[in-house]
């Protein structure tokens, strides 16, 4: 095992409104580990985005408020330290890849010196150092070099995004978090900037937060994958455990929904019924109670507890812990 | 090593040669818009009649002829003479000197203060927002002449005083729009992402929200230049503005208004001259706009 890069413990964020409490994160533990990748798969709204915003404390104070937990970085709370530090953590050690490359860049404000923005912040390096440093960035990402002062405007949505990609990377950040950086892409763009940004990890040894709700996406290039439903991790592994040892039945809904082309045809497509739980009404129980297939009596009082399989892979299910101590 | 270098070398003078030629650029794309090329070249022209103004003009402004008062225009004349014989014409030259300053610092001062107060208030919300608008609706509930009279009369007259009342007058205006602008600008992903790598909140709004936040402003300022003269012009009419018989464009128009029926010229002429410096104003700052916006380029 190697060194732990980034630790959530505990972590609970919500969102206040006039009259309701939206709680998007539920206590939540995740361990990142040094040039590791994880995925966080998950519906619309189960606070993929929320856990996401919460470690570089992006969150919209009011109306979100982080209510507890701790999230270290190396060797600091990332939730204790000054506005300050945290201004020199983001961008420089932890940076963001956001889901829509359309609207992530500015667009009055050529490529290049979008680039060199960042790298001017956190590095002391003259103007024109960091204008050849972004270039080489630019260059690194597959973009010609004499595209540099263009606007944003003048590239198309795939270019757009290596741009965002080349500006998340330009400090040589230890911890990249990419939110759905694909999913506003078509799937050839999607497929070259997936194995752009592999080979960048590789190149400059890059932890990777991975969001997304392709499971695709997460075979290919994710190391471990947390499943998150209604603001809590309902399964958690590593990529193989998870997806040959299947144990939530949450998680075996997702897998049962991916359409496939071997295997019999005209076929419906499997899906889990209902909806996610209202943030601002959670059940009591099981957050995943109200839709499972395969629900016991326990599970609409009792919230489910971490029950680990083995050491790479935790779930929260009644059931299983039923089965387990049945032996 | 030297390959490096080399190659940054390389870099270097390709990122500088692009770097030129997008200032030159814009300057390229501002020539193409022949109406603002006209408006440029107006303002310029007013401007150097204001610099030389002893020497363009063909009397001085305050001489006095009472024997050709109201005279229409004539060759001795070209714009005719008002009701103490003084020549139109070289009283409106004098006169630029004194209303393009107006104009154009009045609106500075209102840009300035009030584009300061409505981004800040936009951007920081909350109770920033709460009281800098409050505090501003207060400034709009008197009506803006009354405000710079206010403020003439407690600073005294003069030009100085002229300049910062008709300013402040103006500022409740450019700070809302900036506020209304910046609002939409600040919510869009790219600033989320530019605080995402670290970027000062300063920087945020003077390098990413301004900038894209311009367009509404440019307008309301071009069109505030004219406002400004004339207020000010309202100013001198009760003795708190400019004192004669210092020319002024705004001054000559209302000291004429009385001889409206009699003899049209005197009112006309400064009324055109306004109307001319303002309309090559408007299309000055419309040219500037989409020379400045990228997305135009063709």
């Amino acid at each position: 095992m190697g060194d732990i890069l980034l630790k959530i413990e505990d972590l609970a964020v919500s969102y206040t409104t006039d009259n309701e409490k939206v709680r998007a994160v539920n206590g939540i533990n995740i361990i990142v580990e040094k040039g590791e990748t994880v995925g966080l798969v998950g519906e619309t709204g189960a606070g993929k985005t929320t856990i996401a915003k919460a470690i570089l404390r992006l969150i919209p104070t009011p109306p979100g408020k982080i209510e507890r937990g701790r999230i270290i970085f190396e060797d600091k709370d990332l939730l204790k330290i000054s506005e300050h530090e945290i201004r020199k953590v983001r961008g420089n050690e932890i940076s963001m890849i956001f889901q829509d490359p359309m609207t992530s860049l500015n667009p009055v404000i050529t490529v290049g010196n979008q680039i060199a923005e960042g790298i001017r912040i956190h590095q002391k390096v003259s103007k024109a150092k960091a204008e050849i440093l972004a270039g080489e960035m630019l260059e690194m990402v597959g973009i010609p070099l004499e595209r540099f002062n263009e606007y944003p405007h003048q590239f198309s949505g795939g270019m757009k995004q290596r741009v965002v990609i080349a500006i998340a990377l330009a400090c040589n950040p230890k911890l990249l978090i990419a939110d759905e950086p694909t999913t506003a892409l078509d799937v050839t763009i999607q497929a070259q900037v997936l194995e752009l940004m592999l080979k960048l990890k590789e190149d400059f040894n890059t932890a990777m937060i991975m969001i997304t709700h392709d499971l695709g996406v997460v075979a290919e290039i994710c190391d471990k994958v947390a499943i998150v439903y209604a603001g809590q991790i309902v399964e958690f592994g590593t990529v193989k455990e998870v997806f040959k040892n299947t144990a939530h039945p949450y998680t075996k809904g997702l897998f049962a929904a991916i359409p496939s082309i071997s295997g019999q045809k005209l076929k419906r497509l499997h899906h889990i019924p209902g909806l996610m739980p209202d943030p601002t009404n959670l059940p009591l129980g099981c957050q995943f109670s109200p839709r499972c297939n395969c629900k016991l009596e326990c599970c609409d009082e009792l919230p489910s507890e971490d029950i680990y399989i083995n050491e790479n892979h935790f779930l929260k299910c009644h059931l299983y812990a039923q089965k387990q101590k049945e032996g | 090593m030297t390959e490096m270098l080399a190659k940054n070398n390389e870099v270097k003078n390709k990122v500088k040669k692009q770097k030129k030629s997008q200032f030159k650029e814009i300057c390229m794309r501002f020539s193409k818009n022949k109406l603002a090329m006209f408006g440029m070249i107006v303002i310029i022209l007013l401007i150097i009649m204001a610099i030389f103004a002893p020497f363009i003009a063909p009397y001085s402004y305050d001489e006095q002829n009472l024997k050709r008062s109201n005279m229409l225009p004539s060759r001795q004349h070209l714009m005719g003479t008002d009701n103490f014989g003084r020549d139109i014409f070289s009283r409106i030259i004098y006169g630029s000197r004194i209303s393009l300053q107006i104009g154009f610092i009045a609106v500075g001062i209102g840009v300035l203060i009030g584009g300061t107060l409505g981004s800040f208030a936009a951007y920081y919300g909350g109770v920033a927002d709460n009281i800098i608008m409050r505090f501003i609706d207060v400034l709009l509930a008197i009506p803006s002449t009354l405000l710079a009279i206010s403020i003439a009369a407690a600073l005294g007259p003069g030009l100085t005083n002229a300049m910062i009342a008709v300013g402040v007058g103006t500022v409740p205006n450019y700070a809302r729009v900036v506020r209304a602008s910046v609002l939409t600008v600040k919510e869009q992903e790219f600033i989320e992402a530019a605080r995402c790598i670290g970027v000062k909140d300063h920087n945020i709004i003077l390098k990413h929200i301004l900038p894209n936040a311009m367009a509404p402003l440019i307008v309301q300022a071009t069109i505030g230049v004219a406002s400004a003269i004339l207020s000010a012009a309202a100013l001198s009419f009760i003795g708190l503005g400019i004192q004669p018989p210092i020319p002024e464009w705004g001054a000559m128009l209302s000291a004429g208004r009385t001889y409206i029926r009699d003899y049209w010229h005197i009112v006309t002429f400064p009324g055109v001259t306004i109307m001319f410096t303002i309309f090559s104003l408007n299309l000055f700052g419309d040219g500037l706009r989409d020379a400045l916006d990228p997305k135009l380029r063709r």
